[in-house]
């Protein structure tokens, strides 16, 4: 069986003139928490829904398991489980009964018993008979993730899953992916415009922006996290800036704006730095650091 | 595959309340004729047969369950697209605007099947309001009125058809009333497939019958050459089995142009479907 679990070449999609997704490409390994990572309208959701058949794309490849789309589509799909957006059910029939209609789409026979024991493990034991359109969003995404897992499939493709969860619903739905790859060992694609959220979960990820693919990377070399970028506000810029150069030749100086110092340096060496500041009496008003790539998406989200 | 989804289809019109609404306005409407028959049904017939009194004599029972029957079909048949309508609209465009296509889709199922399974609900769906309307119209009609020959008038003028000679008539006419109301079901299915409300697919088809039967009724030698081709001319095609002798040549053509109009219907949502972005 393939190691790659999805592959994604040049993939583009437009409606009308509006393009999109213009150039994406990414690989999702076996065993991946993979971190689908861009600003609301970078083309996340469409590059799922190709990858998914839901649209067909004007250009690239996609393959699932090694296998293209085309010809193998039940095959595939029999393999993955997937929420795009949010999860939709019929609102007029119970939790159970959805469940029992979407798992014998899916082609497996699932009794009662098994489907309480989904319910159970997403936190639903209890609500199996009531219906649908009682139940918070919360409640819905997590009879969403039932869906997904009834088949017991292999790839797990989860679209923005912690939108318009309080708190506590986003903690809860984490613990869930994390559980189904540590216990079950699934692969799972997880889309989000949260950079925090993709830290926490994924192993890897891809940023998108404007309907292009960016940067692919394990997370931990991606974040980079003993490289930072820090903030320094001092009430004598200049002399500050003289003393950072002369002590610390290994510090990068990025930019200075007002008393503003922005410098590139080790986590380990800011101690050393605030006191050698201090020293020559030099005032701190502020410092702040900020991880490279956050930086970066932060410019991305805000352009 | 196709049955499993065809399974989900019937447990989904079974849950939705407006699956009865259908069934409910048949009994409501065919009981509201029974009784005003059963009030007042010898003045209307009456009026009817008045024309006739100076060359004929009318004995027996005329206002029976047979001719009730027939009474009812005739103001009904018409009514009944709307309710096929209600639900058959429904079912793809339903699906997109509660999301529930795009889970759908995701699934190792594919489209095809999916919306044949669709259809095959639909024309289940369509099966049982015919049914219906057949049972509380022949059924009740004779339990209420009593059996009988039936006196039916058309273009040719009086025709007498014996007692014993008119059950089969009525199922070969309601085949033929279903045939209609399946292709009602295709249309309103298939223009599901271009729309992602429900009330659209649901006010088109009732707006295409209307312009097709406006058009059908309209004596404009223009339309003279499509009129044969509307499917709508073939809605009242049930009456041709209640002539005598059956015009067995009407009756095929009628079936032939209703099964095309529904093989037309349903591969031109099968393409639509399969093509189509689910963008929902």
């Amino acid at each position: 069986m393939s190691d790659k679990m999805i592959e994604v070449r040049n993939l583009a999609k437009s409606f009308g003139s509006f393009e999109a997704v213009k150039d994406v490409s990414f690989t999702v390994n076996r065993g991946d928490v993979f971190g689908f990572l861009g600003p609301n309208g970078a083309g996340k959701s469409t590059t799922i829904r190709c990858i998914l058949s839901l649209i067909a794309p004007d250009k690239g490849e996609i393959f699932l398991f090694g296998k293209s789309m085309a010809g193998h589509r039940a095959e595939i799909l029999k393999k993955v489980g997937s929420i795009i957006e949010k999860p939709d059910f019929y609102k007029y029939l119970s939790a159970e009964r959805n469940l029992e209609i979407f798992a014998r789409i899916s082609g497996v026979h699932s009794s009662k018993k098994e489907i309480r024991a989904m319910l159970d493990f997403v936190g639903l034991a209890g609500r199996e008979r009531d219906k649908v359109s009682g139940f918070s969003h919360g409640m819905k995404q997590r009879l969403g993730i039932a869906q997904t897992l009834l088949h017991n499939p292999d790839l797990i493709i989860l679209d923005e899953p912690t939108t318009g969860l309080d708190p506590q619903g986003i903690i809860d739905i984490r613990n869930l992916i994390l559980r189904l790859q540590s216990e079950q060992n699934k692969t799972v694609l997880l889309s989000s415009h949260q950079l925090s959220e993709i830290e926490i979960i994924a192993n890897r990820m891809v940023i998108i922006n404007q309907g292009r693919s960016v940067i692919e990377g394990e997370v931990a070399q991606l974040l980079n996290a003993e490289e930072l970028i820090v903030n320094i506000e001092v009430d004598q810029p200049d002399k500050a800036l003289s003393a950072i150069t002369l002590n610390f030749p290994d510090v990068r100086v990025h930019e200075v704006d007002g008393s503003r110092i922005q410098i590139i340096t080790d986590k380990s060496r800011i101690p050393e730095l605030t006191v050698t500041l201090t020293n020559q009496h030099i005032g701190i008003y502020a410092i702040e650091s900020k991880r490279k790539l956050e930086d970066y998406f932060i410019k991305i989200v805000s352009n | 595959m196709l049955l499993k989804s065809t399974r989900n289809e019937f447990i989904k019109i079974a849950a939705k309340p407006r699956s009865y609404l259908g069934l409910v306005a048949v009994t409501i409407l065919v009981g509201v004729i029974l009784f005003a028959l059963k009030a007042d049904g010898m003045s209307f017939i009456s009026f009817v047969t008045a024309s006739f009194e100076q060359t004929l004599s009318f004995e027996g029972n005329i206002l029976n369950g047979n001719l009730v029957a027939f009474i009812v079909l005739q103001m009904l048949v018409i009514h009944i697209p709307l309710l096929v309508a209600l639900v058959t609209g429904d079912l793809v465009s339903g699906e997109a605007a509660m999301g529930t296509i795009r889970m759908l889709a995701t699934k190792p199922i594919s489209r095809t099947q999916l919306l044949l399974s669709k259809f095959l609900a639909g024309g289940v769906y369509t099966l049982l309001i015919v049914v219906w309307l057949g049972l509380m119209a022949v059924v009740v009609g004779k339990l209420l009125f009593g059996s009988g020959d039936l006196m039916v008038l058309n273009s040719d003028g009086l025709v007498i058809l014996q007692e014993a000679d008119i059950n089969w008539r009525y199922i070969g006419g309601f085949a033929v009333a279903f045939l209609a109301m399946l292709t009602v079901s295709s249309l309103s299915i298939t223009l599901s497939c271009f729309s992602e409300n429900s009330i659209g697919p649901i006010v088109t088809t009732m707006a295409i019958i209307t312009l097709f039967i406006i058009i059908g009724t309209l004596d404009v030698s223009i339309f003279d050459s499509i009129r044969p081709f509307l499917f709508t001319t073939h809605m009242a095609a049930w009456r041709s089995f209640f002539e005598d002798p059956l015009p067995k040549d009407d009756i095929i053509r009628s079936v032939v142009i209703l099964l095309a109009h529904n093989v037309v219907l349903v591969l031109v949502a099968l393409y639509t479907f399969n093509k189509k972005d689910i963008t929902s």
